[in-house]
């Protein structure tokens, strides 16, 4: 399959940092003119967290894919007629899915990828503390001394 | 003929393996002396039959014998020597003949540094080390031989990448693997460890200088890595959150987590389950690592050469090696005795904390890494999971986990009270807060953001600092710093590299200038008062490329600081341009110029200009980090126990499996 | 079993989800459009002298969308298939010229032959970006109410003809709009 006809996309290279394209590729390297700072500054977010379809793991400010250039052009016509982020990523996605976003939306199917890892982390925070509180507990109702108690417990380990 | 040689050592060096992989571990399992007594021999027959076939495959390259199919298609007889060598391991066959190679050295190492061990343990270990090793030849003999002849010969070689032509990339390999193998080690004290069935202080401690010397490895690799794409790739950044990297990111937060409950178990007698856990998952992460880089399974800018039959090698073995090992966990970890006695204000209870919040972050890296494939197997689309997820997880996370460590380390083990930590702790956060939130007013624009990151990034550097001096006494404190043991250095060292290495992330992120520009020769362009004046192009010549050199010059208030030299390269096998940024690096900044495109028939030419600020401490603050892990491993404590025990248990230990 | 068996649980499942994840492309993208309307456009025809074309004009035909360029050397591959189906007048084929010059593209037909019944001509790729292409050739096949029921990337095969794209093409016809 030839996608997009760019210079090879899959140059096969083994290392553990290695890159497809050179930066500057083929094509021309636009140069954009904003009349605010506000409106660089959210076409400069958006180009960063778009994905360049064609090429292996690049965002549009990354690439020089065709493609690339085409829709960072798109995304600047469109933050100088004044339209929001969330406004030209919705543009985005309704043409190539959610796999042109670097951030994925919330929504059901990425509930577990936006919350796990938090709920998880408070879950095994109060577990430590609870396992510290019941051992301690068992520990202090005990009559022998931690030595003793360890002594014993090796002694019992030995015999099985 | 040479390749003929490499070849059959390799074949056998699978035979060593599997003779190393069965009968010592059969010897400790009966009570064989003599079977056992053979591990040590024929670790170090393994490692020499690998290095003849390494040696082998060099030769080939250096001799640009084109007729081993790899040499054609990673080398070229124009390329420098320095990058025939390192090209042995610029593809997929040659790397794997590489990691093999670091397997059997690391290997071999234990065989010759493990005086003051048990014969047994030895022996267990070096088998379960052998049985990875036998997995990593068969891979490399069935689906990736590096010797493969090719008929007709060509004439010339196909080239190494032109991006892999370079020295930092030459040397960042054999760092990230010496530290991913070197995680094995951990994983076969491990194992060993549960097959015997004995959990003691003494395991944890011929465990940790391993496990130190494997993660500074890591961890320079890792850095060496960021800082070639950094300057190689020519968009400024340091970490893309690619897959790949990912790959080598797991083993590293968990291989961290590992180093701290390595000392708690050593210490205190606790965690020993968990413990062997990570060291179980430390390696893991490190075989899955190379399933993701080598099965195509994901996307990423590191393209590699992706084959689906090794995938499926690589998914097997791993089934086996993971799902062997925690089998044996769920079988013998319930008697697994845990001497729990601490307080919640304990250094256990921060080490537990830490392996907390550096597991979450595994598993959010993990999760982020796996989940649009997740998505795509279940059928429910495709999705992409980049760095603003990722970000936003470390940012969360990382920074209480940063600002943990500083008290962390000041607490006592068992049982520790506030008060006594208290004082210094409220200095800290006086003094972390009032310059981390006042120094964002020196740079350009104010950004809440900049000033907590570096809050937290001095708080650690402050803390540290001040755990050293309560170790000695004023008066003595020359005598006291003297007498401090180097684990303890270590320590400290290390926790400062990540006070520089925070410090740098908010740095760069927050107040990096990054300009896209038209000039034409005699513009100027000022960023943050440095002018850079565009002096034009010329036409120069290298050993195997040709290349258009811009000229820039740099002043700064009139004085003149540097000529950048851009360059566009373009490589004369392959025939794709390379663009070779000219960076002046700096103590608290980097001044960045990359050529672009010529625009207007060559009037004019498209510039990156980029200002970073303080990018340097990203990995300087890394290789703190690894030179505290090797002050820790450099501890006289290992060495000592080696030399003590070497005459006291000369005895073997041969209780058999059933017994324990 | 015990909690320490939850370990190994969580990595068998890892495990199944990984050799799942073997079997699949990660380089295809499944298209937001199918099912939904194509996008509309209003383009100029690559020739100059005919009228501009509209998605309008296909109205109540089941049609078949090409995205090509003279400079894309898989389309040449695809091409020999194409024009079979359009001698054989199977289903109306028509042909978005993307990010081309008129010349090229002329003199590339003048080669290859003409399989297009009409052939916009999108010079700056805008129509392309509405849908979602990214990467030529790609073909979507359209149905008579103007909805997309297939995309596919990269070159059509003989395989792909007969398997999926002109079985589809007839079921479609079947159906009254």
């Amino acid at each position: 399959m030839n996608i997009g006809c760019q210079k090879p996309l899959l140059i096969t290279i083994v290392l553990f940092f290695s890159v497809i394209t050179s930066p500057f590729g083929h094509g021309q390297q636009e140069i954009f003119t904003f009349s605010t700072a506000k409106q660089e500054t959210t076409y400069q977010a958006l180009i960063k967290e778009l994905r360049c379809l064609v090429c292996q793991n690049q965002n549009l400010a990354d690439s020089n894919a065709g493609l690339a250039q085409d829709l960072r052009r798109k995304t600047y016509e469109m933050v100088i007629a004044g339209e929001t982020r969330s406004q030209i990523a919705q543009y985005m996605v309704n043409r190539y899915g959610d796999f042109v976003l670097y951030r994925p939306q919330v929504n059901r199917s990425t509930f577990i990828l936006w919350f796990s890892p938090f709920i998880f982390l408070v879950l095994l925070i109060s577990l430590a503390f609870h396992f510290i509180r019941k051992t301690r507990k068992r520990s202090q109702s005990s009559d022998y001394s931690e030595e003793q108690l360890a002594h014993i417990k090796s002694l019992m380990q030995d015999k099985r | 003929m040479i390749a003929e040689i490499g070849q059959f050592s390799l074949i056998l060096a699978l035979v060593f393996s599997t003779l190393l992989a069965t009968l010592p571990l059969i010897g400790s399992l009966r009570g064989i002396d003599n079977l056992l007594l053979l591990a040590k021999p024929a670790a170090r027959a393994l490692f020499l039959l690998t290095l003849i076939s390494y040696v082998c495959l060099t030769l080939s390259f250096l001799n640009n014998d084109f007729s081993v199919a790899y040499v054609a298609n990673t080398s070229n007889s124009y390329l420098p020597l320095i990058y025939k060598i390192s090209g042995v391991w610029g593809g997929h066959e040659g790397s794997l003949l590489l990691w093999t190679l670091i397997l059997a050295t690391w290997t071999m190492a234990v065989s010759f540094f493990s005086k003051g061990i048990p014969e047994i343990m030895v022996a267990r270990v070096l088998s379960v080390m052998g049985m990875i090793g036998f997995g990593f030849l068969l891979f490399t003999l069935l689906t990736s031989n590096p010797f493969d002849r090719l008929f007709p010969v060509p004439l010339e070689g196909r080239d190494l990448n032109p991006l892999l032509q370079d020295v930092g990339l030459a040397i960042h390999p054999p760092m990230l693997y010496i530290g991913y193998v070197g995680f094995s080690v951990a994983f076969a004290f491990s194992v060993a460890a549960m097959i015997s069935g004995r959990f003691d202080a003494a395991w944890a401690r011929w465990s940790r200088p391993w496990t130190n010397i494997a993660w500074l490895f890591l961890t320079i690799g890792i850095a060496l890595g960021s800082w070639w794409a950094y300057y190689e790739l020519g968009w400024g950044g340091w970490w893309f959150w690619d897959p790949v990297e990912n790959a080598s990111f797991m083993p590293w937060l968990i291989g961290t987590a590992l180093i701290h409950s390595l000392a708690a178990t050593e210490k205190r007698g606790v965690f020993k389950a968990w413990t062997v856990l990570l060291s179980v998952f430390a390696f893991s992460l490190s075989l899955l690592g190379t399933f993701l880089v080598r099965s195509g399974v994901l996307t990423s800018v590191h393209a590699f050469a992706t084959d689906p039959a090794r995938g499926l090698f690589i998914l097997i073995f791993l089934t086996i090696v993971v799902g062997g090992s925690l089998t044996l966990f769920a079988w013998r970890a319930p008697k697994i005795v845990s001497r729990v006695h601490f307080n919640v204000v304990s250094r256990e209870m921060a080490i537990l904390l830490n392996n907390i919040f550096l597991g979450i972050l595994c598993f959010a890296v993990l999760i982020g890494t796996l989940y649009p494939l997740v998505i795509d197997a279940l059928g429910m689309g495709k999705i992409s999971v980049g760095p603003p997820y990722f970000d936003f997880i470390f940012m969360v996370i990382g920074i209480p986990l940063t600002a943990m460590i500083g008290v962390g380390t000041l607490i006592r083990w068992k049982n520790d009270r506030i008060d006594r930590i208290s004082t210094p702790v409220m200095v800290a956060v006086a003094l972390s807060l009032g310059i981390g939130f006042s120094s964002p007013l020196l740079m350009g624009h104010y950004s809440l953001g900049a000033g907590v990151g570096i809050a937290t990034g001095l708080f650690v550097i402050v803390l540290n600092l001040a755990n050293l001096m309560a170790r000695t006494s004023k008066g003595k404190r020359l005598r006291g710093l003297k007498s401090t043991p180097r684990s303890f250095y270590g320590m400290v060292v290390a926790h400062i590299g990540i006070g520089v290495f925070i410090i740098g992330v908010t740095m760069t992120n927050t107040y990096s200038v990054e300009k896209d520009i038209r000039m034409i020769p005699r513009d100027i362009h000022n960023i943050n008062g440095y002018e850079f004046s565009f002096q034009g192009v010329t036409t120069v010549k290298g050993p195997n490329y040709q290349a258009i050199q811009g000229h820039f010059d740099v002043t700064k208030e009139e004085k003149k600081l540097t000529t950048l030299r851009p360059e566009k390269r373009t490589y004369l096998v392959q025939q794709n341009p390379m663009t070779e940024a000219a960076i002046d690096a700096g103590f608290t900044r980097d001044l960045y110029v990359a050529l672009g495109e010529p625009l207007e028939e060559a009037k004019a030419w498209a510039v990156r200009v980029y200002f970073k600020p303080f990018i340097r401490w990203i990995w300087l603050g890394a290789l703190i980090m690894a030179l505290g892990g090797g002050l820790a491993a450099s501890d006289k404590r290992y060495r000592r126990t080696r030399q003590s025990t070497n005459t006291s248990s000369s005895t073997i230990d041969s209780t058999p499996l059933s017994a324990s | 079993m015990n909690r320490f068996s939850l370990p190994l649980g969580i990595f068998v499942t890892m495990v199944a989800l990984l050799a799942v994840g073997l079997t699949l492309n990660p380089r295809e993208i499944p298209s937001p459009f199918i099912g939904k309307p194509a996008p509309e456009f209003l383009l100029p025809a690559l020739d100059e002298n005919a009228s501009q074309i509209s998605n309008e004009t296909f109205k109540g035909k089941v049609w078949v969308l090409n995205v090509w360029a003279s400079w894309c050397v898989a389309c040449r591959q695809e091409h020999p298939l194409l024009m079979d189906v359009a001698n054989r007048k199977l289903v109306t084929i028509v042909g978005l010229n993307y990010k081309d010059k008129r010349s090229d593209a002329l003199e590339w037909l003048q080669r290859h032959g003409d399989p297009y019944r009409h052939i916009p001509f999108d010079e700056a790729g805008n129509v392309a970006i509405d849908y979602g292409v990214y990467g030529v050739p790609e073909t979507f096949v359209i149905d008579k109410a103007g909805i997309v029921r297939l995309k596919h990337i990269g070159p059509v095969t003989l395989e792909d003809l007969k398997n999926t794209i002109l079985p589809l093409v007839s079921e479609l016809e079947r159906i009254e709009s």
